[in-house]
Protein backbone atom coordinates (compact mmCIF):
# COMPACT_ATOMS: atom_id res chain seq x y z
CA UNK A 1 0.00 0.00 0.00
CA UNK A 2 1.54 3.77 -0.81
CA UNK A 3 0.00 6.85 0.42
CA UNK A 4 0.08 10.04 -1.24
CA UNK A 5 3.17 11.08 0.61
CA UNK A 6 5.27 8.04 -1.15
CA UNK A 7 3.76 9.05 -4.15
CA UNK A 8 4.83 12.31 -4.02
CA UNK A 9 8.68 11.11 -3.44
CA UNK A 10 8.06 8.67 -6.54
CA UNK A 11 6.72 11.76 -8.79
CA UNK A 12 9.94 13.81 -7.37
CA UNK A 13 12.41 11.36 -8.24
CA UNK A 14 11.16 11.37 -12.04
CA UNK A 15 10.24 15.01 -12.22
CA UNK A 16 13.58 16.60 -10.91
CA UNK A 17 13.54 19.78 -12.55
CA UNK A 18 10.76 20.30 -9.90
CA UNK A 19 11.05 20.62 -6.38
CA UNK A 20 9.09 18.13 -3.99
CA UNK A 21 7.24 21.00 -2.75
CA UNK A 22 5.66 22.22 -5.73
CA UNK A 23 5.24 18.40 -6.43
CA UNK A 24 3.42 18.24 -3.51
CA UNK A 25 1.39 21.66 -3.94
CA UNK A 26 0.37 20.09 -7.57
CA UNK A 27 -0.88 16.93 -5.86
CA UNK A 28 -2.93 18.29 -3.97
CA UNK A 29 -4.29 20.66 -6.43
CA UNK A 30 -4.98 17.38 -8.87
CA UNK A 31 -7.14 16.23 -5.82
CA UNK A 32 -8.86 19.45 -5.36
CA UNK A 33 -9.84 19.50 -8.36
CA UNK A 34 -10.99 16.32 -9.17
CA UNK A 35 -13.29 16.51 -5.87
CA UNK A 36 -14.76 20.09 -7.00
CA UNK A 37 -15.55 18.67 -10.44
CA UNK A 38 -17.38 15.80 -9.04
CA UNK A 39 -19.35 17.96 -6.66
CA UNK A 40 -20.36 20.26 -9.25
CA UNK A 41 -21.64 17.01 -11.18
CA UNK A 42 -19.00 16.68 -14.03
CA UNK A 43 -17.25 13.74 -15.13
CA UNK A 44 -13.59 13.40 -14.86
CA UNK A 45 -11.68 11.54 -17.71
CA UNK A 46 -8.12 10.36 -17.64
CA UNK A 47 -7.36 8.64 -21.55
CA UNK A 48 -5.55 4.91 -20.48
CA UNK A 49 -6.61 5.86 -16.09
CA UNK A 50 -9.62 5.89 -16.46
CA UNK A 51 -13.22 7.61 -15.61
CA UNK A 52 -14.49 9.40 -12.24
CA UNK A 53 -18.74 10.07 -12.65
CA UNK A 54 -21.78 10.04 -10.24
CA UNK A 55 -24.08 7.88 -10.12
CA UNK A 56 -27.70 8.58 -8.48
CA UNK A 57 -29.10 6.59 -6.08
CA UNK A 58 -32.89 7.17 -5.65
CA UNK A 59 -34.25 7.20 -2.17
CA UNK A 60 -35.40 3.99 -0.72
CA UNK A 61 -36.89 2.22 1.87
CA UNK A 62 -34.54 1.00 4.46
CA UNK A 63 -34.35 -0.93 7.55
CA UNK A 64 -32.39 -0.43 10.68
CA UNK A 65 -31.19 -3.72 11.38
CA UNK A 66 -31.05 -3.59 15.23
CA UNK A 67 -34.32 -2.37 15.51
CA UNK A 68 -36.11 -3.40 12.59
CA UNK A 69 -37.34 -0.12 12.01
CA UNK A 70 -38.58 1.58 8.33
CA UNK A 71 -37.08 4.57 7.40
CA UNK A 72 -36.27 6.23 3.77
CA UNK A 73 -32.92 6.96 2.68
CA UNK A 74 -32.54 10.15 0.82
CA UNK A 75 -31.54 10.32 -2.37
CA UNK A 76 -27.26 10.66 -3.40
CA UNK A 77 -24.69 10.49 -5.19
CA UNK A 78 -22.40 8.02 -4.90
CA UNK A 79 -18.76 8.48 -6.79
CA UNK A 80 -18.32 5.96 -9.14
CA UNK A 81 -14.77 4.84 -10.92
CA UNK A 82 -14.34 3.13 -13.95
CA UNK A 83 -10.76 2.08 -14.72
CA UNK A 84 -9.60 2.86 -18.84
CA UNK A 85 -8.48 -0.33 -20.99
CA UNK A 86 -4.73 0.39 -20.94
CA UNK A 87 -5.00 0.15 -16.95
CA UNK A 88 -7.82 -2.76 -16.99
CA UNK A 89 -5.33 -4.86 -19.23
CA UNK A 90 -1.97 -3.84 -17.16
CA UNK A 91 -3.53 -4.72 -13.98
CA UNK A 92 -4.94 -7.57 -15.54
CA UNK A 93 -1.83 -9.19 -16.50
CA UNK A 94 -0.47 -9.04 -13.26
CA UNK A 95 -2.99 -12.23 -11.62
CA UNK A 96 -1.01 -14.61 -9.89
CA UNK A 97 1.53 -12.00 -8.26
CA UNK A 98 0.70 -11.25 -4.93
CA UNK A 99 -1.22 -8.09 -3.95
CA UNK A 100 1.32 -5.78 -1.41
CA UNK A 101 -1.15 -4.57 1.61
CA UNK A 102 1.63 -3.61 3.95
CA UNK A 103 2.96 0.12 3.83
CA UNK A 104 5.50 0.33 1.19
CA UNK A 105 7.75 2.74 3.67
CA UNK A 106 7.17 0.63 6.73
CA UNK A 107 7.92 -2.50 4.51
CA UNK A 108 11.43 -0.85 3.78
CA UNK A 109 12.80 0.10 7.01
CA UNK A 110 12.48 -3.31 8.06
CA UNK B 1 -21.02 20.16 -20.12
CA UNK B 2 -17.69 18.96 -20.85
CA UNK B 3 -15.63 16.61 -18.63
CA UNK B 4 -12.37 17.49 -17.11
CA UNK B 5 -9.39 15.79 -18.47
CA UNK B 6 -5.94 15.50 -18.20
CA UNK B 7 -5.53 19.21 -20.57
CA UNK B 8 -8.05 20.60 -18.17
CA UNK B 9 -6.00 19.23 -15.01
CA UNK B 10 -2.92 21.17 -16.62
CA UNK B 11 -4.69 24.68 -17.49
CA UNK B 12 -5.47 24.58 -13.96
CA UNK B 13 -1.87 24.11 -12.34
CA UNK B 14 -0.55 26.78 -14.81
CA UNK B 15 -3.41 29.19 -13.72
CA UNK B 16 -3.87 28.49 -9.86
CA UNK B 17 -0.14 27.81 -8.93
CA UNK B 18 2.00 29.24 -11.42
CA UNK B 19 3.36 26.42 -12.89
CA UNK B 20 4.86 26.51 -16.70
CA UNK B 21 2.66 24.99 -19.13
CA UNK B 22 4.93 22.28 -20.03
CA UNK B 23 5.96 21.39 -15.91
CA UNK B 24 2.28 21.43 -15.33
CA UNK B 25 1.63 18.72 -17.98
CA UNK B 26 4.58 17.30 -16.92
CA UNK B 27 3.51 16.56 -13.61
CA UNK B 28 -0.58 15.98 -14.44
CA UNK B 29 1.13 12.67 -16.66
CA UNK B 30 3.28 11.68 -13.85
CA UNK B 31 0.90 11.65 -11.13
CA UNK B 32 -1.59 9.28 -13.19
CA UNK B 33 1.51 7.12 -14.72
CA UNK B 34 2.64 6.78 -11.25
CA UNK B 35 -0.46 5.83 -9.61
CA UNK B 36 -1.07 2.95 -12.64
CA UNK B 37 3.04 1.68 -11.93
CA UNK B 38 2.39 1.40 -8.32
CA UNK B 39 -0.88 -0.13 -8.58
CA UNK B 40 0.69 -2.78 -11.35
CA UNK B 41 3.62 -3.14 -9.14
CA UNK B 42 0.57 -4.91 -6.71
CA UNK B 43 0.44 -1.99 -4.43
CA UNK B 44 -3.02 -0.63 -3.36
CA UNK B 45 -3.14 3.26 -3.01
CA UNK B 46 -4.45 5.13 -0.44
CA UNK B 47 -5.11 9.02 -1.24
CA UNK B 48 -6.62 11.16 1.50
CA UNK B 49 -9.06 13.45 0.42
CA UNK B 50 -10.07 11.48 -2.61
CA UNK B 51 -10.12 7.93 -2.24
CA UNK B 52 -8.60 4.64 -1.96
CA UNK B 53 -7.39 2.38 -5.04
CA UNK B 54 -7.75 -1.29 -4.34
CA UNK B 55 -6.60 -4.26 -6.63
CA UNK B 56 -8.69 -7.27 -6.32
CA UNK B 57 -8.76 -10.91 -7.90
CA UNK B 58 -11.23 -12.53 -8.97
CA UNK B 59 -11.92 -16.29 -10.13
CA UNK B 60 -12.67 -17.50 -12.70
CA UNK B 61 -16.19 -18.25 -13.24
CA UNK B 62 -19.03 -19.61 -16.01
CA UNK B 63 -20.04 -16.65 -17.93
CA UNK B 64 -22.75 -16.03 -20.79
CA UNK B 65 -22.83 -14.48 -23.75
CA UNK B 66 -26.28 -12.78 -23.27
CA UNK B 67 -26.92 -12.50 -27.28
CA UNK B 68 -26.23 -15.79 -28.36
CA UNK B 69 -26.53 -17.95 -24.69
CA UNK B 70 -23.28 -19.58 -25.17
CA UNK B 71 -21.67 -20.53 -22.50
CA UNK B 72 -17.80 -19.18 -21.93
CA UNK B 73 -15.34 -19.20 -19.02
CA UNK B 74 -15.12 -15.87 -17.30
CA UNK B 75 -10.96 -16.43 -16.93
CA UNK B 76 -9.64 -15.67 -13.63
CA UNK B 77 -8.37 -11.61 -13.69
CA UNK B 78 -7.28 -8.84 -11.39
CA UNK B 79 -9.33 -5.44 -11.48
CA UNK B 80 -8.56 -1.90 -10.07
CA UNK B 81 -11.74 -0.23 -7.37
CA UNK B 82 -11.96 2.72 -6.38
CA UNK B 83 -13.59 3.65 -3.32
CA UNK B 84 -14.38 7.45 -2.55
CA UNK B 85 -12.97 8.53 1.14
CA UNK B 86 -15.13 10.15 4.02
CA UNK B 87 -14.17 13.41 3.03
CA UNK B 88 -15.21 13.49 -1.14
CA UNK B 89 -18.08 10.83 -0.03
CA UNK B 90 -19.66 13.76 2.49
CA UNK B 91 -19.62 16.46 0.13
CA UNK B 92 -20.82 14.41 -2.68
CA UNK B 93 -23.73 13.45 -0.46
CA UNK B 94 -24.19 17.00 0.42
CA UNK B 95 -24.40 17.88 -3.58
CA UNK B 96 -28.19 16.95 -4.56
CA UNK B 97 -30.38 19.27 -5.30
Amino acid sequence: MIIKSELVSQISRKLTQLTERDISQGVAHIIDKICHTLIHQKRVEIRGFGAFSLHYRPARLAHNPKTGEKLHTQPKYAVHFKAGKEMRERINAMIGKPILKEDLNKAGEE
Amino acid sequence: MSALTKAGLSESLFLELGLSKKDAKSLVESFFSTISDVLEEGHPVKLSNLGNFDLRDKEARPGRNPKTMEVKEVKARRVVTFHAGQKLKALVEASVD
